[in-house]
């Protein structure tokens, strides 16, 4: 491999590894809220109200439905407006944020199904306010679920980043698409594969081992 | 005696799928101020039901409830919070945080009240003294055996200061050891706070150990209601007596013969009638269950007896001389009693 390459790649790990922070920080600042709002409306929990539970469910199914390839190019004015550009890795942020978000949602809305009913009651039987059980029940008794969640959330994105590279994004992706594929540089196509598997198993186990120790 | 509860007329209804289910049926009682009242009935009897109407963790269909004289069915969703703080409950499941310390634990009550952070570290940790748990403080509930999660949850309970505590069927998942140690301190806790006490249980042994008064629920009605002793010696509903008696006695061995319920009070069981009957008249009888219990101390028995013909009326008389009481009982009733 030319030393131009390599440093494309080191270049490439970075810009990956920024994506994918920035547009997970995100997804959960937009995400974790709408996964609060999802469980908490449903039929039978503290806050159900059917007609905005079903709103915001259609819209979350309906992101979720589009392919993230079709997303990316559906949101080209979109990104261009909120970021006057609609390439490179700061570009690319903005439809990886919008694709996770409600996987994210669904994620956390799981989660918050996992904590047991009981421990709800018991809550609301001391006089607690919903509110009040949403942060100090609810949320810290699914914080092992939500971290395992995180971890396969985290992991999605860095492989969507991956994909951003067609529309011109930038980040190990790109690299494996035009050097690798279309200039048939098989070297360069496995060194970043090899790369993002890597950077996917790291995310993953790191989290599920943050995940066990915070399981008390 | 000032009255903490009271229910009048109180019904609740469940629709499922469209179809009506009627939990309670009509329910009026009456709890005192530093009472231990036991509710008992068999599963799906209705009194967890009733139990959650207490708190209004159940909304009722029609009747009223209320507490200290104020209706419960007429308070806004704050009024119902700042009231529930007054009547604390533990559970079956412990419903203990997870994944938080005993002493946070024993703590949330308090914050939810406004409590500042080390008033609240103090009460909690007098909570814990309570139920002799101090030691264990930093620990987390996954690592407590069920007696000390039920005494993190009692701790739990107490910390506001409660006028009442609501216990849904707060033993059922320990061991007998363990069963009777959480007992012992609900009624120690009982006394020496004067804290008025609902137990729901499914276990007459739960009822005899610890109530003053008890109410038998079966299929969402109030069967009977009165004073534990009274009840024990004369069940008078068809559910207080197969909550007594035991429920598995032998079948008569002829299908037309007489059978008798003999009824011993304290005084009596400590005499051999059966060995006096046999020695001293020769008369046989065929012993179908017997069962003998001690309630507040005091030995209660009862035993059916199946009588050799022609010999019903002397062996009858027999009884009846020494004092005991005696009940006929029918065949069909003896069997699914």
């Amino acid at each position: 491999m030319s030393s131009y390459i390599v440093e494309a790649i080191k270049n490439g790990i970075f810009e990956t590894l920024q994506m994918t922070f920035f547009a997970s920080l995100l997804s959960y600042v937009i995400g974790l809220p709408l996964g609060i709002l999802l469980y908490s409306t449903s039929k039978g929990r503290i806050l159900s109200n059917r007609p905005l539970n079903l709103i915001f469910g259609l819209i979350v199914n309906i992101c979720r439905s589009l392919p993230f390839l079709i997303l990316l190019v559906l949101l080209i004015p979109f990104t261009r407006f909120v970021t006057g550009s609609s390439i490179g890795t700061t570009a690319s942020i903005v439809p990886l944020t919008v694709g996770a978000v409600p996987i994210v949602a669904r994620m956390v809305e799981s989660s918050l199904s996992e904590v047991s009913p009981g421990i709800i009651e018991a809550a609301v039987s001391m006089g607690a306010s919903p509110i009040y059980i949403i942060v100090h029940f609810i949320l810290p008794e699914a914080t092992p679920s939500l971290l395992f969640g995180a971890a396969i959330n985290i992991s999605t994105v860095l492989g969507y980043s991956a994909m951003a590279g067609v529309i011109g994004g930038g980040g190990l992706g790109a690299i494996a698409l035009q050097y690798g594929y279309y200039r048939y540089q098989k070297d360069v196509l496995w060194t970043t594969v090899t790369l993002l598997i890597i950077m996917v198993m790291t995310i993953q186990e790191g989290g599920n081992m943050i995940a066990k120790k915070a399981r008390k | 005696m000032t009255e903490v509860f009271r229910l009048d007329r109180v019904s609740k209804k469940y629709i499922n799928d469209g179809r009506e289910f009627l939990a309670l049926k009509d329910v009026s009682l009456s709890i005192s101020e530093g009472e231990i009242f036991g509710i008992i009935g068999m599963s799906g009897a209705g009194k967890s039901t009733l139990v959650r109407t207490l708190n209004r963790l159940e909304d009722v269909t029609s009747g009223t409830i209320s507490f200290y004289g104020q209706d419960l069915g007429s308070l806004n969703a704050r009024d119902v919070r700042k009231v529930r703080r007054n009547i604390a409950m533990i559970f079956q499941s412990f419903n203990l945080l997870q994944q938080r310390s005993v002493l946070s634990n024993v703590m949330q009550p308090l914050r939810i009240a406004g409590v500042r952070g080390n008033e609240r570290k103090e009460k909690a940790l007098e909570m814990l003294r309570v139920v002799g748990l101090e030691d264990k403080k930093d620990e987390y509930p996954s690592r407590l055996s069920g007696g000390q999660r039920q005494r993190v949850a009692i701790a739990r309970a107490l910390a506001s200061e409660p006028k009442v505590l609501l216990c849904d069927e707060a033993t059922s998942a320990l061991d007998p050891k363990m069963t009777s140690e959480i007992l012992d301190l609900l009624k120690d806790i009982n006394r020496t706070r004067k804290l008025t006490i609902v137990i729901i249980t499914h276990e007459m042994s739960v009822v005899e150990k610890i109530c003053d008064r008890v109410a038998i629920i079966d299929s969402g009605m109030l069967a009977e209601a009165g004073e534990v002793k009274s009840i024990f010696a004369d069940p008078q509903s068809e559910a207080a007596r197969k909550l007594v008696f035991p429920s598995n006695p032998f079948d008569p061995s002829e299908k037309d013969s007489r059978l008798i319920r003999l009824v011993f009070d304290g005084l009596s069981a400590g005499r051999p009638f059966i060995a006096e009957l046999v020695e001293k008249t020769g008369h046989k009888v065929n012993i179908l269950s017997a069962n003998t219990r001690s309630v507040g101390g005091i030995g209660y028995g009862q035993m059916v007896l199946e009588l050799p013909k022609g010999e019903e009326e002397q062996i009858i008389g027999f009884f009846k001389d020494r004092g005991l009481s005696v009940q006929e009982v029918k065949h069909s009733e003896q069997l699914h009693s």
